[in-house]
């Protein structure tokens, strides 16, 4: 056991710190199309999220393996140096690089199996901020059996033709492109028969309908597709490989929708919550049944740190074995960020109903948003049912059902 | 940076578990439990002090190893996960922690070369500083001590006991002497022997630096606290073990009861809640010693949590066994029983995480 980074990592981190010193108050001139995105601080330089995304990959501190002529920073990917930058950003409330599906999830793709012509067109402006992407995989009768899903794509001459329908496609309505998993072959078996394909926003045929979610915002949309047509190029893989396409970067999303230093960072806004609010002339925290709750949880999210940082290490240390550790993520990441956030609600009681813009609301209403939000996220990307079968099959090689037929 | 277990920690853990697979086979589990071999518990305990066990703490110049907690949290578990019946918290891990950090330079030299040659064995009794039950509680005044110490680990074959008052004073006792009475007690685990101790004018001796400062007993539980949550730990992922291969050749209804949701779910469960607890026990055993300001906060919670943890999957394992799991025959209830009790002892959840929030403030 070593918990320590080594000397040259200290000087990194003092460069970092002076970085975000420069940057302190930083604010944004345009809006997030994340819920959860900030809007920056106060008093500090004023920028669009696009212009702060090239500060920061000229710096280094995003995109720091991706090669330079695609619009990255050009270095070795270096874990604990992105960790420092986690840390420090967060410590100083400086705002990090904006994510998204595109960044998070079609890059890596690319730069994994993209053509040289795809990489050429589209990782620079993704990563730039300046094309927004969505993902068309769910559709209403495809959710956790995603394979079963429908939309066609014909080639037609040299181009795709594509019809049908994606439900829960987050930020389509600002998106440029969307990439997009569609049965190209029907007489393939289900798997076999997917293709992963790119498809402009503004190609004629597209309509988008915005999808209202419990928090009353519309996060989501319904993407209708009639006889859209684009370039045969426009495909990731060949014909047919889009499952394995998709799978190479699903492990991606899963992984970072709940990361535990965030969840420790709502504890101790809690426990500052709990300090201020009173009831009956007494702080909360001085109420033995909330604290005791508050404490639960506390060990909770530090167990689930702990375990960060042994996946961390299993990274620098190839050869750790944590298969079962990395599929547990998205399943305990996500319930217990749910858990923590119901948990301030109960603390505020009566308060903590209110909503939107009324009086008395506390913290800007952002735990009774995130409560029902993450709800959306412990359903979404995989239901926490879908991840149990995941770790009991794959993990605890535990016998699957028995298959249904015609299935 | 490695944030793990060294080859040496894996390699001895490893040595020790094999020793328990081989010799505490449930029969003789089942031997010892049932009084009818005393010997047989005696033996194990030979076996595993020929591995060491008894100097992993004890520092060099003493004739021990002069390791740090982290390698007796793995063999805590290793103890754990095979309901090793035999001695190893009090007399290994509490004892030399409590003489390191309260003993005079002689009193170091004195009992700590003597635990190294396995000359004295100690037992340990602090539950008293931690929360008195009912009328219970130890007293001193003019050299001796009165009163009454429940759940002292160990004390049975030990040749002295630790006990310590509520100001957090800690004193060597002779087990044998005639002024101390020592009364099994039965609890449901039986792979372990707890006592009460009854002291009527005892004559003791003080380690001397806990008599202006509770630091050494604090330190003390802290590393009591992370062997119990590593004993917890081992016993949990041998009942997630069991379970997972009971549900795969178990068969109703014309398959394997694992391939039932409602039955892999459970195990899914318990895996996902047991993953994290690894993690948090050994980062709470390598901030005992590299980072002690954080020690008690990750000792409180690191048990705490891991009882929680525990205490569910004792439940859940039990249940994928169906009618077996609740049958003496199968002897899964060792464990179930085991957990029960790390739960209580030294401070149970409710009363540790109140002590992890005041080490907050």
């Amino acid at each position: 056991m070593d918990l320590e980074y080594g000397p040259e990592y200290q000087d990194f981190t003092k460069e970092v710190q002076s970085f975000c010193k420069k940057y302190k108050g930083l604010s944004f001139i345009d809006r997030s199309n994340n819920p959860l995105g900030s809007s920056g601080g106060s008093g500090g330089p004023k920028m669009s999220r696009s212009e702060w995304q090239k500060i920061l990959i000229k710096n280094g501190y995003f995109a720091r393996s991706v090669p330079k002529e695609y619009g990255g920073y050009g270095g070795e990917a270096d874990i604990l140096r992105s960790r420092i930058i986690a840390a420090e950003f967060s410590k100083s409330k400086t705002p990090g690089a904006m994510g998204g599906q595109g960044i998070d999830m079609l890059v890596p793709t690319l730069l994994e199996m993209g053509t040289e012509e795809q990489k050429q067109a589209y990782i620079k402006p993704t990563l730039h901020g300046e094309m927004i992407w969505c993902q068309g995989y769910s559709e209403p009768n495809a959710g956790s059996d995603l394979a079963s899903l429908q939309t066609k794509g014909e080639l037609v001459g040299d181009e795709w033709v594509i019809n049908g329908q994606k439900i829960w496609t987050s930020t389509a309505q600002y998106s440029q492109m969307c990439f997009c998993l569609v049965r190209t072959e029907p007489d393939a078996p289900k798997h076999a028969g997917i293709s992963y394909l790119l498809i402009p926003m503004d190609t004629p045929g597209i309509e988008i309908r915005p999808l209202v979610d419990m928090t009353l915002n519309a996060g989501f949309n319904e993407v209708f597709f009639t006889d859209v047509k684009i370039p045969a190029s426009n495909i990731v893989g060949k014909r047919g490989e889009g499952w394995a396409v998709a799978n190479a970067t699903l492990g991606h999303e899963r992984g970072s929708l709940a990361p535990p230093d965030a969840t420790m960072n709502r504890v101790n806004m809690l426990i500052n919550l709990m300090k201020e609010e009173t009831l009956d002339g007494k702080p909360l925290i001085e109420h033995p049944i909330y604290r005791d709750r508050l404490m639960q949880i506390q060990g909770k999210v530090l167990a689930q740190q702990s375990h960060a940082l042994r996946l961390l290490s299993a990274k620098l240390n190839p050869g750790t074995d944590v298969k079962i550790g990395k599929m547990i993520q998205k399943l305990t990441g996500t319930e217990l960020r749910h858990e923590l956030e119901g948990l301030a609600i109960d603390v505020m009681g009566e308060i903590g109903t209110l909503y939107e813009d009324s009086p008395h609301l506390k913290n800007d209403g952002t735990w009774q948003f995130i409560y029902m939000y993450f709800l959306g996220l412990i359903i979404g990307g995989g239901t926490s049912q879908i991840q149990k079968n995941i770790i009991a099959e794959r993990g605890l090689g535990m016998p699957k059902e028995p298959k249904v037929e015609g299935a | 940076m490695y944030f793990g277990l060294s080859d040496e920690q894996s390699f001895f853990q490893d040595n020790v578990r094999r020793y328990l697979e081989e010799y505490a086979t449930i029969d003789n589990i089942k031997h010892i439990t049932s009084g009818d071999e005393r010997n047989l518990s005696a033996e194990i305990h030979k076996g595993l002090l020929n591995l060491g066990i008894n100097g992993l703490l004890i520092p060099e110049k003493f004739g021990g190893l002069g390791l740090d907690l982290l390698f007796a949290a793995v063999v805590s578990e290793a103890l754990g996960g095979g309901v090793g019946p035999t001695p190893f918290i009090a007399p290994y891990v509490m004892a030399p922690t409590a003489i390191k950090h309260a003993g005079s330079k002689s009193q170091q030299e004195n009992y700590l070369s003597k635990i190294a040659t396995n000359e004295y064995r100690f037992g340990v009794g602090f539950s008293e500083f931690i929360g008195k039950r009912n009328d219970a509680g130890i007293s001193f005044s003019d050299n001796t001590l009165n009163g009454r110490a429940m759940f002292v680990l160990d004390a049975d074959n030990a040749t002295h006991l630790l006990l310590a008052d509520e100001q957090g004073q800690i004193f060597v006792v002779d087990a044998k002497s005639a002024n101390i009475f020592i009364v099994k007690l039965t609890t449901v685990d039986k792979t372990r022997q707890y006592s009460e101790v009854i002291c009527k004018n005892l004559e003791v001796e003080l380690l001397e630096n806990s008599s202006d400062s509770v630091e050494p007993i604090n330190q003390t539980i802290d590393a009591g606290r992370i062997m119990l949550a590593a004993d917890s730990l081992g016993a949990s992922q041998t009942m997630i073990d069991k379970a997972v291969d009971y549900a795969k050749e178990r068969k109703q209804f014309g398959r394997a009861i694992g391939s039932f949701q409602a039955v892999k779910h459970m195990c899914a469960e318990m895996a996902a809640d047991l993953e994290p607890c690894y993690a948090l026990v050994w980062h709470a055993a390598h901030c005992h010693n590299h980072s002690p300001d954080e020690s008690k906060f990750m000792a409180c919670h690191a048990k705490a949590h891991v009882s929680e943890m525990s205490k569910s999957i004792a439940k859940k394992a039990t249940e994928v066994h169906g009618g077996m799991g609740f049958t003496d025959l199968l002897g899964l209830h060792y464990w179930f029983k085991r957990i029960g009790l790390n739960r209580q002892i030294l401070g149970s959840p409710e009363l540790i995480r109140e002590e992890a929030y005041r080490t907050q403030l």
